[in-house]
């Protein structure tokens, strides 16, 4: 981590989709080589908490600070160079899907322009479990693999932040362990971590392995969830 | 040498990077659309800088003789000719709005005649009239005037003025080179319009590309620059192709000598056929910038 105290703040933070606020007096910071579950029902803002998170969405009230940047200054560009430090995994995980995978995997290292180590990245795909399928094109993945390889690509950069939504949706419970694996290593090196899920089994399963906390969204607000999950 | 910063942007566009082409799926239609399209209006736009730069020497060689004579035409007896002659001079002398005023001399006579006549021709046994050559003065003699005093003074003379048909004729050709430039500059835009128009529908094809490339850290000019470069290198090629076609269809059209009149006399000429090849790279820039203003605007529909 690049000092500070927090990775990502939100400061009395909202969001308003249009037709009332989703997140209201969203408050809460993650300290560097931190572990959070986002928690909460269906459509209760998971998401986009996320997406604010990592500025694809900018707050309608209130604040929020990534690297100690607030979001609502910061220049296109700046947004870019930020995304190179927060490694995002969606649900519905979007590839380049004319491109074998492991030029997926190595995209953030081609936009920023840096070489990639063949070796570094045969590394990466073998941590995944995915080095046999390194000239596989996307959509011939299976959600669990497209999952992993989504992993892959938001840490290849060495960021700061792992945010992940909802990781292990599409995947069976053995695959859901495994990604929890992944994550609970990412976080022993350092990584602060969010996911944002409703798997339950899945937050005891990673309690009895790093000190998470959790958080949940009730009533459009952000509360730290007691220990009884 | 550090380039201007603009320049340098321009030049970071259209850098060659093979990974960063390799993020846009290679797209179907707008590819040879975008090369059909800049062929096409090359092609036409060959015709119109012919066009133009046809009109624009017609419009100065009509322009020169406009510039120069008048001339009168004297009828006579033989032994009146001479000093109808003099007093047809006498007159011009005094004329304003004339500069000068000589008779051709026989040896001219003969020259005008030769191509109907052959050079042979006895002039001097011939009831051939007198032409007397006028330069206007700047601005010119009162042509009625004029026409009243030499019916006065001689009345077999006749002003030919007949270099005053040819004033709109002259303008008309001026126009026309100007309808060519406009044209010239409408089949440019027309063309930024239709690479725009793919550009915009490349973009939002390749929607999920580009939000797959923000999430990742992808700047603008980055993605930006794999589409720019694309369109840019496509429309010029298009265009070479164009101004090829262009120019062989300009090569055949029949000869102003063989088939006379001023549409076959329609082509460049000298260092003129040099300007055709200026249409591809100009071609190129216009979707260079046509394309950079499309990607630019549409990437920021994406956060």
């Amino acid at each position: 981590m690049h000092g500070g105290e927090r990775v990502i703040a939100f400061e009395n933070a909202a969001y308003n989709y249009g037709g009332g606020e989703l997140l209201s007096e969203v408050s809460l910071r993650l300290a560097p080589g931190s572990f959070h579950f986002l928690t909460g029902p269906s459509g209760s803002g998971k998401t986009t908490f996320l997406k604010l998170a990592y500025a694809e969405l900018l707050p309608t009230a209130g604040h929020v600070t990534i690297f100690d940047r607030e979001v609502r200054g910061l220049s296109r560009d700046e947004v870019a160079r930020l995304r190179r430090r927060v490694g995002v995994v969606h649900q519905d995980v979007q590839f380049l899907d004319h491109l074998p995978l492991a030029a997926n995997v190595q995209l953030p290292l081609t936009v920023s322009g840096r070489k990639s180590d063949a070796r570094d990245l045969g590394d990466l795909l073998q941590w995944v479990g995915l080095a046999h399928l390194s000239d596989a094109l996307p959509p011939s993945l299976s959600g669990g693999e497209r999952q992993r390889a989504a992993l892959a690509r938001a840490v290849i950069m060495g960021p700061d932040v792992i945010l992940a939504d909802e990781p292990t949706g599409n995947v069976d419970w053995e695959m859901s362990l495994r990604l929890l694996t992944l994550l609970v290593e990412l976080n022993r090196m350092g990584k602060t971590i969010l996911v944002a899920t409703h798997d339950l089994n899945l937050i005891r399963q990673a309690k009895n392995q790093v000190p998470a906390r959790v958080l949940r969204i009730s009533r459009r607000r952000i509360q730290l969830a007691g220990a009884d999950l | 040498m550090k380039l201007p910063k603009p320049l340098a942007r321009a030049a970071a566009l259209l850098s060659s990077d093979a990974r960063a082409d390799r993020v846009v799926p290679p797209s179907g239609h707008t590819a040879w659309l975008t090369s059909f399209t800049a062929g096409a209006m090359t092609f036409l736009c060959v015709f119109a800088l012919a066009l133009s730069l046809a009109s624009g020497r017609l419009a100065s060689r009509w322009s020169d003789a406009l510039a120069r004579t008048a001339t009168i035409r004297l009828s006579a007896p033989p032994e009146q000719m001479q000093a109808q002659t003099e007093a047809i001079l006498a007159l011009l002398a005094t004329t304003p709005g004339v500069e000068s005023a000589r008779a051709l001399t026989d040896e001219e006579n003969r020259a005008l005649l030769a191509p109907w006549f052959g050079a042979d021709l006895p002039v001097e046994e011939l009831p051939l009239p007198r032409l007397i050559e006028v330069t206007e003065a700047d601005p010119g003699y009162d042509g009625e005037g004029l026409r009243q005093r030499l019916a006065a003074e001689a009345p077999g003379a006749v002003l030919d003025d007949h270099t005053r048909w040819r004033r709109p004729l002259a303008e008309a050709a001026g126009r026309l080179r100007l309808l060519g430039w406009l044209s010239i500059v409408l089949i440019g835009t027309a063309m930024a319009a239709m690479v725009t128009l793919a550009a915009n529908a490349s973009l939002a094809a390749n929607a999920q590309v580009v939000r797959v490339l923000r999430l990742v850290g992808a700047d603008d000019h980055y993605i930006a620059r794999a589409f720019v470069r694309r369109f840019t290198l496509r429309a010029f090629a298009g265009a070479g192709a164009g101004a090829l076609a262009g120019l062989i269809g300009i090569m055949i059209l029949p000869r102003t000598d063989a088939a006379g009149g001023f549409l076959t006399g329609l082509g460049f000429s000298g260092a003129g056929w040099l300007l055709p090849f200026l249409l591809p790279p100009l071609a190129g820039a216009v979707a260079f910038f046509a394309t950079r203003h499309a990607a630019l605007s549409k990437l920021r529909e994406f956060r």
